[in-house]
């Protein structure tokens, strides 16, 4: 079944605290080359019948990213492509 | 005077904002999320904690709460709303306060005893208080940090909106120390921390927290006497 993926990451200039925790504890496992993590959400949508991206547009806009501090990203994932996942 | 308090799901200090609204002089209606019957209240308070267990981010599920559209319809009309901690954070989710509320920069829980400056005397919330005053109140919160883009924290601060400020150490991060904002019309006003826990000697470390609730009481009387909005239904 076809699912709508939603990506919701802070925007760029919105201070990602525990983005800076992760990268601060890189060190400990011996990398040394990361200059930057940051942190986001994945939100996988199924929907009854075909995959709906205007429908989960608007349900991304309103709910699931707060445009305030974060913005989105949307596609759809065909099953093969989920395999491969 | 009919001061409602909305329990979600996960709140966790409305019992005490119910006892600070009594303590302050005023009849407490127990507002529930699920009914968008406002119960003909002259204000509300949404009190702090975990409604719906912060998913997704706090507050972004309770704004869409019944009980929410109603608020949400009648704060345009005038009707004194005060967010109080996850209550800040839905007024935010809501749209009727700018900006938003995010991780605490320490990522660190921050609960303690904290000073904050009263900035603004023109709100609902407020109007009972000093600008300059110095009150200690206590705060408790993960996801506290006020956030905001360069341009609405420079209106915010042109306009008087900022309401107070952290003082003595910034718990979270908040932009510019801010720790209240209100709307453009003075009658929505978002804290993080918590004046509900502070009206009692027993167990408060001041009764500095008792002074927003008798202040919606003064804005409200002054609305019956002078017509001025704020008082709707």
């Amino acid at each position: 079944m076809a699912r709508v993926v939603v990506d919701v990451m802070l925007k760029p200039e919105i201070l990602d605290p525990q983005g800076q925790a992760v990268a601060n504890a890189l060190p400990r496992l011996g990398v040394t080359d990361v200059s930057s993590v940051r942190i986001g959400r994945r939100i996988e949508i199924e929907f009854a019948g075909e995959p709906d991206l205007e429908r989960a547009r608007e349900i991304a806009d309103k709910l699931l990213a707060n445009p305030v501090i974060e913005d989105f990203d949307i596609h759809v994932l065909d099953a093969s492509a989920a395999e491969v996942a | 005077m009919r001061i409602g308090v909305v329990t979600f799901p996960g709140s966790l200090d409305d019992g005490d904002a119910a006892r600070a609204v009594r303590l302050a002089g005023a009849d407490v209606v127990r507002l529930w999320h699920g009914d968008p019957d406002l119960h003909g209240v002259d204000a509300v308070v949404l009190p702090g904690g975990f409604s719906y267990g912060d998913a997704l981010r706090a507050g972004a599920i309770a704004r869409f709460a019944p009980a929410m559209e109603s608020i949400i319809d009648a704060s345009r009309g005038g009707l004194p709303v005060l967010g109080i901690c996850n209550g800040f954070q839905i007024l935010c989710e809501a749209h009727l306060l700018p900006g938003a509320l995010t991780r605490n920069q320490s990522l660190h829980f921050r609960n303690r005893d904290q000073f904050l400056r009263v900035e603004s005397a023109d709100t609902a919330w407020t109007n009972n208080m000093l600008v300059g005053q110095e009150i200690l109140i206590p705060v408790k919160n993960g996801e506290g940090c006020f956030v905001a883009d360069e341009r609405t924290l420079d209106a915010l601060e042109a306009e008087g909106r900022v309401v107070a400020r952290y003082i003595r150490g910034n718990p979270n991060g908040s932009q510019r120390d801010i720790a209240a904002i209100t709307n453009e019309a003075g009658n929505v006003v978002g804290i993080m921390p918590h004046p509900e826990h502070a009206v009692e000697a027993l167990t408060g470390p001041s009764l500095d927290g008792l002074g927003i609730f008798t202040s919606v009481l003064r804005a409200l009387a002054g609305a019956t006497a002078g017509g001025h909005p704020g008082g709707q239904q």
